[in-house]
């Protein structure tokens, strides 16, 4: 089967009469083309919205719980206002500070970073990247995205529960997440936590399985798995993780669900609640921990891998340079995704494991410093002496960069066992993590969204308020992550409500105040961003034919009409002729893959 | 556009592609949870079962449902409808048969007081079991579906891509039903 038969089930026979099927476009009626559609840019736009909306939910409910933290002895009547008897004479009630973590921690790992970041550009660009009409299976495409929307749906019908929704964090470890009894966020909120889970599950492999195929097998004439964009390459890697990660933390969470609802004692064993001796006998919640990190470290990476591709092109594409080791990014994707599935110990030092066994974890985890490195290493030398064109896009693949660096650094510091020992659970992690995955593949979120912007919308975003939403977020991340480093070397405890009432943490209320202030900030300047990204879709600058690949890129997606129908380009998939970064060759700015390598044309390194 | 399709023909069809990573995504939840039995079972507590003798009639049955699924895909490929609406009939039945044992299986060990929380090696039995016959039925929907669409008089449908993947998915959740087999009969 080719491309167009992916797109229609009857065979084509308008191509056979010689004009193409894809000029005068079969009518679709609003709710083919805008709701249930299978059309992939469609899709894509669909999880791009629902992620902004979720980043805001989310990122909103860290700020809230940062009054608290930073604020502890204060009261905001104002919470009450938006939040009832869950912020009772405007102070956060204790049961749902750790629903607000627990949700905020859920959302942006799953729903923004996941669906938010992979769903978007996997979407858009794998068919646009690689020269296909559209996904493999257009259909399941669809369905993935209404797996995502009914998870999305529970999840948050679930903040209105009675009783809250989950609260036992985002890692929900039993037996606190197992036993109705042991506190509110562990009755329904937990339950539909569980069922929205196994719903999102779903829908990552069903999206997964068609990333793999469609890059695999879709590929249009020309393109060689080695002349595909690193940003195909990132997104390819991303779905290899989840296709084989995902499923693991599916059994998990049906074995909780088994000793939630059926007696079973998976993870369960000698435990006393309000006085009475539960009959659970012989299970282990370090089963949980294991079979939560085998998902659970791979999905680090689900998350920054995206990312990273993005930052590639962008970087390379905005320093009208080729990008430097692309044979070495390629293995290093390819490293750090073998990898990722033999280190999900290193989030269990301390739980009694075999300090021997644990140093294993410990070799391993740190090896993945080296094909970090060696990714960091490409950037660095791919921006070195280049013609830097500081678009929105590339601040923000320079800033993923040094996050990226920043954050990654400690992690050498906490894959130590001996060093971790000290600083697990405190708020060095939080640092860290928070950096090199969260805000980082943020970043990478940013920068694909304004570089493809005009792609997907056929207008440009405004600059200047892009340039203050970069600035004041990078500052910003800066300014709440990196005084966490200090708080956890001086062994902060992360997760506790209230550090006024401790001798050792007293000292960091100034510092805690002043986290908190900066959050909010960042907070706000977001809606920058959103006031730009809503304004520019309907007012914002349109593309001109003559402008139409905007920042003078190679890849085929710039090859299509401003805006593509289903089915993308016009006529024939046009051909590729060389790798996607011959930036600034034989003097000439760029050479788009289309074009056929000329007689006399340099060889290059890349091909 | 004629000399693409025959350029592509000999490439690998997507649908069968989706279909095998699915397949390892499903040999990932397996695994996980055979991992997690291993564990267990190294630790305390542990109480060994007998697999019941229905748990070996349903292997046979199964095993001989993949035979007949072949005899079906090869009818089909001989242009052969009538014996090919017979032998997928005769899967259907023999698919549904299977977790109908499976079924029966359960109850007997239910009724012999091995239950579901009484000691966790039980539990997995009753899970992992429980999730392959999930797996069949699953099949068995979709072989449905196939069997009906052949008796389709008005559009009649020449392409073998559903059928092989039909064949595909039973022999892999055959295969895997050994595999589990054989995995509680030797651990426990």
């Amino acid at each position: 089967m080719n491309n167009e038969e992916v797109l229609h089930e009857q065979p084509l026979v308008v191509h056979d009469l010689g004009h193409s099927a894809h000029e005068h476009h079969h009518k679709q009626s609003f709710i083919t083309k805008y709701i249930f559609s299978q059309d992939h840019k469609m899709v894509s736009k669909q999880f791009l919205i629902t992620g902004i909306i979720w980043a805001v939910i989310g990122g909103l409910f860290s700020v809230i719980f940062r009054l608290q933290l930073g604020y502890p002895d204060q009261t905001f009547p104002f919470l009450e206002d938006i939040l009832g008897r869950w912020a009772k004479g405007g102070r956060l009630d204790t049961e749902f500070y750790y629903a607000l973590v627990t949700m905020h921690g859920t959302i942006l790992v799953f729903f923004v970073l996941t669906a938010g970041l992979s769903g978007t550009f996997a979407n858009f660009l794998i068919p646009l990247q690689i020269g296909a009409r559209d996904m493999a299976a257009p259909f399941l495409n669809m369905l993935s995205y209404w797996f995502f929307f009914a998870a999305s749906v529970l999840m948050f019908s679930s903040l209105f529960l009675q009783t809250g929704p989950a609260s036992g964090g985002w890692t929900i470890y039993p037996p606190l997440s197992a036993l109705r009894d042991a506190m509110d966020g562990s009755k329904t909120g937990m339950d539909m936590w569980l069922a929205s889970m196994a719903l999102f599950i779903v829908s990552q492999l069903l999206a997964g399985l068609n990333y793999i195929t469609t890059v695999l097998n879709l590929r249009t004439k020309g393109m060689y798995m080695t002349r595909m964009p690193l940003t195909i390459w990132g997104l390819f890697f991303t779905a290899v993780l989840g296709v084989l990660s995902f499923p693991v933390l599916l059994s998990a969470v049906i074995l909780l669900l088994f000793d939630r609802h059926l007696g079973t004692s998976f993870y369960l064993s000698d435990i006393v609640i309000q006085g009475k001796i539960l009959p659970n006998e012989g299970g282990s919640p370090i089963l949980f921990q294991h079979l939560f990190w085998f998902l659970g470290h791979p999905e680090v990476y689900i998350i920054a891998l995206p990312a990273m591709g993005i930052a590639s092109e962008v970087i390379s594409t905005n320093s009208r340079k080729p990008i430097f080791g692309y044979m070495a990014m390629v293995g290093s994707f390819f490293a750090i995704a073998i990898l990722s599935f033999m280190v999900w110990a290193h989030h269990m030092f301390v739980t009694g494991m075999n300090p021997f066994l644990g140093s294993f974890f410990v070799l391993l985890t740190l090896l993945i410093a080296v094909p970090s490195a060696i990714k960091v290493f490409n950037w660095l030398t791919t921006l070195w002496k280049g013609n830097i064109h500081f678009t929105p896009a590339m601040l923000f693949a320079i800033g993923f960069v040094s996050l990226f660096i920043s954050g990654g650094l400690t992690g050498i510091w906490l894959g130590n066992s001996t060093l971790d020992l000290h600083l697990h659970d405190t708020y060095f992690v939080i640092a860290h993590f928070h950096l090199v995955m969260g805000v980082a593949s943020m970043f990478g979120m940013f920068a694909g969204i304004y570089h493809w912007f005009p792609k997907m919308f056929g207008r440009l975003m405004n600059n200047t308020l892009a340039y203050i939403h970069f600035w004041v977020t990078i500052v910003g991340a800066y300014l709440i992550f990196w005084p966490m480093h200090y708080e956890g070397l001086a062994g902060m405890p992360r997760r506790y409500y209230d550090y006024s009432n401790w001798e050792s943490f007293k000292m960091f209320g100034g510092l805690n105040e002043f986290i908190s202030v900066v959050a909010a900030i960042v907070f706000f300047t977001q809606f920058l961003f959103i006031f730009n990204f809503f304004y520019s879709i309907f007012k914002g600058r349109k593309l001109t034919e003559k402008n139409k690949n905007p920042w003078k890129s190679n890849t085929l997606e710039w090859t299509t009409p401003i805006h593509p129908g289903h089915g993308n380009w016009v006529g024939e998939i046009p051909e590729v002729h060389r790798w996607p970064y011959d930036y600034g060759k034989d003097g000439r700015d760029f050479i788009p893959q289309t074009e056929p390598i000329g007689a006399d044309e340099s060889s290059h390194a890349g091909q | 556009m004629i000399a693409v399709v025959n350029e592509q023909k000999n490439r690998v069809h997507p649908l069968k592609y989706v279909l095998w990573i699915g397949l390892a995504s499903i040999v990932m939840m397996f695994a996980g949870l055979s991992s997690a039995y291993i564990v267990k079972r190294n630790q305390a507590n542990w109480l060994t079962f007998d697999i019941p003798l229905i748990f070996w009639y349903s292997t046979a049955v199964i095993v001989l449902s993949s035979i007949t699924i072949l005899l079906s895909r090869k009818a089909f490929l001989d242009r052969n409808m009538k014996l090919y609406k017979r032998w997928l009939g005769v899967t259907l039945l023999l698919g549904i048969a299977f977790v109908l044992m499976q079924y029966l299986g359960f109850v007997q060990l239910w009724d012999s007081g091995i239950t579901v929380s009484r000691n966790v090696s039980f539990s997995f039995l009753y899970v992992i079991v429980g999730l392959h016959a999930l797996h069949v039925f699953g099949g068995i929907v979709a072989l449905l579906v196939i069997y009906l669409r052949s008796f389709r008089s008005r559009i009649k449908n020449y392409s073998a891509v559903p059928i092989d993947l039909m064949n595909t998915y039973w022999h892999f959740v055959d295969f895997l039903w050994i595999y589990l087999l054989i995995f509680l009969v030797m651990i426990r």
